[in-house]
């Protein structure tokens, strides 16, 4: 029974991580329907700015993220600015294009500059900590730091967008581009605005990824995919939905681990379709599109 | 050839698809396909294996194409399609002990049954996150095929040598050119890949020439008005796509029966099998039958010259595609077309006078 209670919390606590590599995309998918096949490889890109600030400053991976956070708002909004957003708006084919190029190119980018070795943030003394829940379950603190930041990305996700005047032009471009425009909107900077949010999120995301595991240049594209399954299992347009759908996907590749260590990714992918063919939507649709 | 009288006022027109440069093609494409054929007497061992290459991923290319290009079905998942085909090419040589040359064809079909269920899935999913989808789908293929301890699991397996060199016609083959059994089996590979390569081409044609063809133009140009006005866009699509996995399925054995070597990695890989190809078509120009064939050139001297520098090559293609789809969406053929309204494989109905 306490092998059981175990794996479900172990599965849902990976299902915050999970979260917060899909919450950037889902926040790219509900502003500009720009379906970014590079968002794994920025979150690789981002943890292994991280790992360069740490050691260069000689300060431990939490502080190193104080400072690539904003260069990461700017890698974002660099990006949407100078190439994404003139990919947009002409059909599905050129930002499709656009991002897996930007995907080979940063994959090998890493690699030349990092080499293909694995690396691994170090956090000292907290990777290791554990908090006893009672009747013999115990969680290590960090995946429990993983889970509470995924809150956190959230409820602030959910407060910028819905409190704020910059969550309501999101809001509005989202909903109807031309009429924003009209009320005197600019959509290009709101969505070069919004990659930066979405760089912010996927920093946050590189820090627990970096600290949770070994990770190298060529891992991006399976975050990638986990991230897409959190968000559409969760359904479009929900950042709520987005963790349920984290952590359902986070459940099924521990259950399945459990099975067979090698069943992990499978399972997921398999609990992914299964959603996908029963409720097409998702669990938790906001959005039409 | 499909030309039918419409009879206007006074002027009499007539329905033409053919355009002067297309007969020319067609008659000098026939010639060619003939030298083609007839090259292993006079080219040298590695001509031929880079033509094995070229073809393969001009096939690959013409599959993608009718996806994207003109289903408007942006794949990332085709490698699912060739891995699939490369392994039931090693299970049914090792397990069935068929001839390659038989396998090949029959692990076409088994690919297409795997391709109906698997369209029912992925056709679930919507305009590019159907992108997606289709490279989950892909990775599921790689998972469960790591599983088959027969086939080599995780690691992989080698072709024994009793179904690499007892291929149908190889002693023909041996006794025809004066070769060992190493080059008679890339001779027959090469043909192998030069049918595959322009059986593609004619299938492709032959499906836009028709009604489908139609219908798929209308799908490609506005999904909803195509529907409005009768096409039947989910069964048009999952037509193309069975026969597309069908197609991608025999050139997957083609190029496992080729390599000799199989492992979930190399088999189901995005880059290889995807990447590239999306490469190749975005180059010569989407949407169009001649692309394919002109960025198969391009991304074939890429591959020749630069591949050793590794790294920084991969970082070159990937800034390619990103140039072209920002400064020349419709590549190099489109920007062709557009400059001199040069058109090899008409497929537009054009009213001409009689």
């Amino acid at each position: 029974m306490a092998g059981l209670a175990d794996t479900i919390i172990q599965g849902v606590l990976l299902g915050g991580l999970y979260a917060l590599f899909a919450a950037g995309l889902s926040l790219t998918f509900g502003i500009m329907r720009l379906v970014n096949l590079a968002h794994g490889d920025l979150i690789v890109l981002a943890a292994f700015a991280i790992l360069a600030l740490a050691s260069w400053l000689a300060v431990d991976p939490f502080l190193a993220l104080l400072v690539a956070l904003p260069l990461m708002f700017g890698v974002g909004f660099g990006l949407q600015h100078v190439l994404l957003n003139r990919a947009l708006g002409h059909g599905i084919l050129p930002p499709l294009l656009v991002t897996f190029g930007l995907s080979i190119i940063i994959q090998n980018g890493l690699m030349q500059g990092f080499t293909a070795d694995s690396q691994r943030l170090q956090a000292g003394a907290i990777e290791t900590a554990s908090v006893s829940l009672g009747g013999g379950v115990t969680v290590g603190l960090m995946p429990l730091a993983t889970f509470g930041s995924a809150i956190v990305v959230i409820l602030g996700l959910n407060f910028l967008f819905y409190k704020t005047p910059l969550g309501r032009a999101f809001r509005a471009t989202s909903d109807d581009l031309e009429i924003a425009e009209l009320m005197g909107i600019d959509h290009r900077r709101i969505f070069s605005i919004a990659m930066g949010v979405a760089m912010i999120v996927a920093t946050v995301a590189a820090l627990y990824l970096g600290m949770r595991a070994n990770f190298d240049p060529t891992i991006g594209p399976a975050r990638l995919l986990y991230a897409f399954e959190a968000v559409i299992v969760g359904g479009l347009g929900s950042f709520w939905g987005t963790l349920a759908g984290g952590v359902i996907i986070g459940l099924a590749q521990t259950i399945g681990a459990e099975l067979n260590p090698e069943w992990q990714i499978l399972a997921g992918h398999l609990a992914f379709l299964v959603v996908l063919v029963l409720r097409p939507r998702g669990l938790f649709p906001r959005a039409l599109d | 050839m499909a030309s039918e009288r419409v009879s206007a006022n006074a002027a009499s027109y007539r329905l033409a698809v053919t355009t002067r440069p297309s007969i020319a093609l067609a008659v000098g494409s026939i010639a060619f396909f003939g030298a083609l054929a007839a090259l292993p007497a006079f080219a040298a061992r590695d001509l031929i294996q880079d033509l094995i290459f070229v073809f393969y991923m001009l096939a690959l290319a013409q599959c993608w194409n009718l996806l994207a290009g003109y289903a408007g079905l942006v794949s990332v998942g085709q490698q699912a399609f060739v891995g699939l085909g490369g392994y039931l090419l090693f299970a049914l040589t090792i397990f069935g002990r068929l001839d390659p040359l038989l396998a090949i064809p029959l692990a076409g079909l088994i690919a297409a049954l795997f391709a109906i269920p698997t369209g029912l899935v992925v056709f679930r999913f919507r305009g590019a996150y159907f992108a997606i989808g289709s490279w989950v789908v892909a990775e599921v293929y790689r998972l469960v095929f790591a599983q088959f301890k027969q086939l080599g699991g995780g690691t992989g397996t080698s072709l024994p040598p009793f179904v690499t060199n007892e291929i149908a016609g190889i002693e023909w083959v041996k006794a025809l050119f004066d070769v060992r059994t190493p080059a008679a089996r890339d001779i027959i590979s090469y043909w192998i890949a030069l049918a595959l390569a322009a059986g593609t081409i004619a299938a492709v044609y032959l499906v836009l020439r028709s009604r489908r063809g139609l219908a798929l133009f209308a799908i490609r140009d506005q999904e909803v008005t195509a529907e409005s006005v009768g096409v039947d866009n989910v069964r048009t699509k999952l037509g193309v796509y069975v026969l597309t996995a069908t197609v991608t399925g025999m050139i997957g054995a083609l190029i496992y029966l080729q390599k000799a070597r199989i492992s979930p990695d190399a088999a189901f890989a995005v880059l290889d099998w995807t990447a590239y190809v999306i490469l190749i078509v975005v180059i010569g120009g989407i949407g169009t039958l001649e692309g394919p064939a002109i960025g198969v050139i391009v991304f074939y001297l890429l591959q020749r010259y630069l591949a050793d520098f590794g790294t920084w090559y991969l970082i070159l293609l990937g800034v390619i595609a990103i140039a072209i789809m920002l400064f020349a969406p419709k590549g190099i053929w489109g920007y062709a077309n557009q400059r001199f309204g040069l058109v090899l494989f008409p497929t537009r109905r054009r009213l001409v006078r009689s």
